[in-house]
């Protein structure tokens, strides 16, 4: 009689445990899909934002023809990749990032346009969409450390073994981010105090 | 370092919620004591304070927000920088999206209120919004959502129910000294152990309010370490925040700052310089910059 409490208990304490450990795991592929998504409504916000700009800073910037091209081209680039190769998208998306970038710095010579309520709302847009994609993307990377890590260690990893969750890549961080981590276009304009 | 701040922290923040529950039955039992029943002022101090800390907890966003003359903003477009380092840091941090509110103040600073990341709220000057970059905002937002995640929120207003409790039993309490209480039937020529009793509920009774106070404000003490490195983990960036807060402490008071609520925000809003640091509603502004700097 005690032998088989003792036995049954066992099982129901191993059924808890394996329970707990795949759902644990489910949630955290599912903060790694959920944080994808994430960037990636940002980066088709980006993409509709881009023509707005062109038009608006065309008028002014008629030296500029070849960054303005630059940023159109990487764009459609953009839209081009198949779906699911993330670390492609990331790759163009990290392009588009810095020449939109020197874009804004280059408008730094043209008071007017710094002047237009279009542009300097455009500016806000797309730099909120910029910090978005980064904190996003910060969000991606540190939820498939946990993921890998849940994956790797024991007694998840039986779990994960037996259902076949895979370890997921991170996702690649420009340089220059590294070091001050978020874009600011604003700050160009602003200065440090105002 | 973060990891280990953040769970030091919070061990210290339960450690000294036990202490001030402890705190309140105390209290109860000394008051009750005059009254005839050290047991019945026990249960009852621990139902008011329960009570009380219930409806503040439902209550606390409205409450706090009409206190401090905030409004809210619903249109990003009202104040797009703000709106958007909040969606930012909210979205970086994992909770829902709190609302958000502005106080017209020259002055700056900034709080969070709720009773939990569903029910959040926060609040900025207008003051804050003139004068911090993009990188100084997101650090101090940072610092709010992560009263949010941690659930300060609930705990700073759970600890300013308990003040108000202890003040109104403290009340009840110096009414019962005053009369002799209801404990007139006790025998009289009693033991020394009676005579200890009585000059202890007597000492607690008057010191609880201070007592009281203290513990309250070295809980938010605490709690703004936490918040900092919070915020650093988000932003990954603590440039911003130090100088964020450089601006903060070299600024000029707040106009008119509800002071049960000057513990909420980031950085004191009534500038007080004192020489004891025991009363300090936050931790000097140097000691938060040199633990930013080491992390």
């Amino acid at each position: 009689m005690i032998t088989w409490i003792i036995i049954i208990v066992v099982i129901a304490l191993i059924a808890i445990i394996y329970m707990t450990q795949f759902n644990g795991l489910v949630k955290m592929r599912t903060y790694v899909e959920e944080s994808w998504s994430q960037i990636d409504v940002q980066l088709k916000r980006r993409n509709d934002l881009i023509p707005n700009l062109i038009n608006t800073t065309k008028g002014y910037a008629k030296y500029e023809q070849e960054t303005l091209a630059r940023v159109v081209g990487l764009r459609n680039q953009m839209t081009e990749i198949p779906a699911g190769d993330r670390q492609k998208t990331m790759e163009v998306s990290n392009q588009l990032s810095g020449s939109l970038k020197s874009l804004f710095a280059v408008a730094e010579n043209y008071p007017d346009l710094k002047a237009n309520t279009q542009f300097t709302q455009l500016m806000e847009e797309l730099s909120n969409t910029e910090n978005k994609i980064a904190y996003s993307r910060q969000l991606y990377n540190s939820s498939v450390a946990n993921l890998n890590m849940k994956i790797q260690s024991f007694p998840s990893n039986i779990v994960a073994g037996i259902h076949h969750f895979k370890q997921s890549d991170y996702l690649q961080v420009p340089e220059e981010e590294k070091e001050t981590p978020k874009v600011n276009f604003d700050d160009d304009f602003k200065g440090f105090d105002k | 370092m973060l990891f280990q701040q953040i769970a030091q922290n919070k061990r210290k923040t339960i450690y000294v919620l036990i202490g001030f529950i402890l705190f309140v039955s105390l209290i109860g039992a000394a008051i009750g004591y005059f009254y005839g029943t050290w047991l019945g002022g026990l249960i009852v101090a621990v139902v008011i304070a329960l009570v009380y800390t219930l409806i503040m907890v439902s209550q606390s966003t409205n409450v706090v927000m009409t206190m401090n003359h905030a409004r809210e903003v619903t249109d990003a477009n009202e104040a797009p920088e703000l709106f958007h380092v909040v969606e930012d840091m909210a979205l970086v941090a994992r909770v829902p999206m709190p609302k958000v509110y502005i106080i017209d103040d020259p002055s700056p600073n900034a709080f969070a209120t709720g009773n939990d990341p569903q029910h959040s709220a926060v609040a900025a000057t207008s003051g804050l919004l003139e004068m911090m970059n993009r990188e100084e905002l997101e650090g101090v937002i940072g610092h709010e959502i992560s009263h949010v995640r941690n659930y300060d929120i609930r705990i700073s207003t759970i600890a300013l129910a308990l003040t108000s409790t202890i003040s109104i039993l403290v009340n009840f309490g110096m009414r019962g000294l005053w009369w002799g209480g209801g404990n007139r039937n006790r025998k009289e020529g009693s033991s020394a152990i009676d005579l200890i009793f009585m000059v202890l509920s007597i000492l607690s009774i008057i010191l609880a309010p201070i007592v009281a106070t203290i513990i309250q404000l070295a809980l938010s003490r605490n709690r703004e370490y936490l918040a900092d490195a919070s915020s650093v983990e988000l932003t990954r960036n603590p440039h911003g925040l130090i100088s964020a807060l450089q601006k903060l402490d070299s600024s000029q008071p707040m106009k008119n700052v509800d002071s049960a609520s000057a513990a909420l925000y980031i950085s004191d809003p009534k500038k007080k310089k004192r020489t004891s640091h025991l009363f300090d509603t936050h931790p000097a502004t140097a000691d938060r910059i040199e633990r930013l700097e080491k992390m």
